[in-house]
């Protein structure tokens, strides 16, 4: 398959996450568009490495992954500590910090 | 074989994005993306990128997705309400998502990059194996490699702190 196969999927992957960050209210379901969002972009960084031909662009995928990891623990720690709270799970009810 | 692998690996990642945001409740929403992160791994692995394909099987599809469905059962999938802050909320996000995979397929197609209509260039058969990962990112990309591994440390001393349980606070 040639490489532009890749790269308007992940175009697509990218603006159907990106939609559901614009659609949905639960904390945890935008913080599952974050990682479509975030996987379609490694998808874009290895299709591109394979048209380069050579492996960094997988490493930048790699360090990207990472990145991931750490946003979702911190998210779902936030969304656990919002939960102990008592706070809505609504992130159009939580805007005390709204400024 | 190489595109029917393709296509299903792409209808599969697309069903399971449409699927994440389109789930009332979010435990079939998780499910739904651990269905976009394994084909997400066929793709990968057509790309010749075997390493990341095992990774995102492990890591993500393992690890991550436990976790998630550890913190949905935690809190409850409470269904969403109807009740829109925007009005024509709903209609609208869809046409700006439209609009930017538009404006995102101009951008790629038209950037006119020799190697787009190509499969890019032959790779040797070690290609994205983990022993030319493991090299470049211990040779190469050290500092990058130390830096994600502080960060992972920081991230979850964080969560720890964050969802750690309290001592009652006086008000």
């Amino acid at each position: 398959m040639a490489i532009e196969w890749y790269v308007v999927l992940s175009a697509l992957l990218f603006a159907t996450g990106a939609m559901g960050i614009l659609i949905r209210r639960s904390p945890v379901v935008i913080l599952l568009c974050l990682e479509l969002m975030l996987n379609a972009g490694n998808l874009a960084l290895i299709a591109f490495s394979r048209m380069v031909g050579n492996q960094e662009g997988q490493v930048f995928a790699l360090v990207v992954m990472v990145i991931a990891a750490c946003e979702v623990v911190v998210g779902l720690g936030l969304i656990v500590a919002i939960f102990r709270r008592r706070l809505p799970l609504d992130v159009d009810e939580l805007r005390e910090l709204r400024g | 074989m190489v595109s029917v692998l393709f296509f299903a690996g792409a209808l599969g990642a697309l069903g399971g994005a449409v699927g994440v945001i389109a789930m009332r409740n979010p435990l079939y929403s998780v499910l739904a993306l651990i269905v976009h992160l394994f084909s997400l791994a066929v793709l990968f692995l057509l790309l010749s990128a075997a390493f990341l394909a095992a990774a995102q099987v492990v890591v993500y599809a393992g690890a991550v997705m436990v976790l998630y469905v550890f913190v949905v059962a935690y809190v409850g999938g409470d269904q969403e309400s109807a009740w829109e802050p925007i009005p024509g909320q709903r209609l609208l996000a869809p046409l700006l998502g439209i609009a930017l995979f538009v404006e995102l397929a101009i951008a790629v197609l038209g950037s006119s990059l020799l190697a787009l209509g190509t499969e890019g260039p032959d790779v040797n058969p070690g290609f994205g194996d983990p022993a030319a990962i493991g090299t470049l990112l211990l040779e190469r990309f050290l500092v990058a490699f130390e830096a994600s591994s502080i960060l992972l440390l920081l991230a979850a001393v964080g969560a720890v702190v964050l969802a750690g349980r309290r001592r009652e606070v006086t008000r």
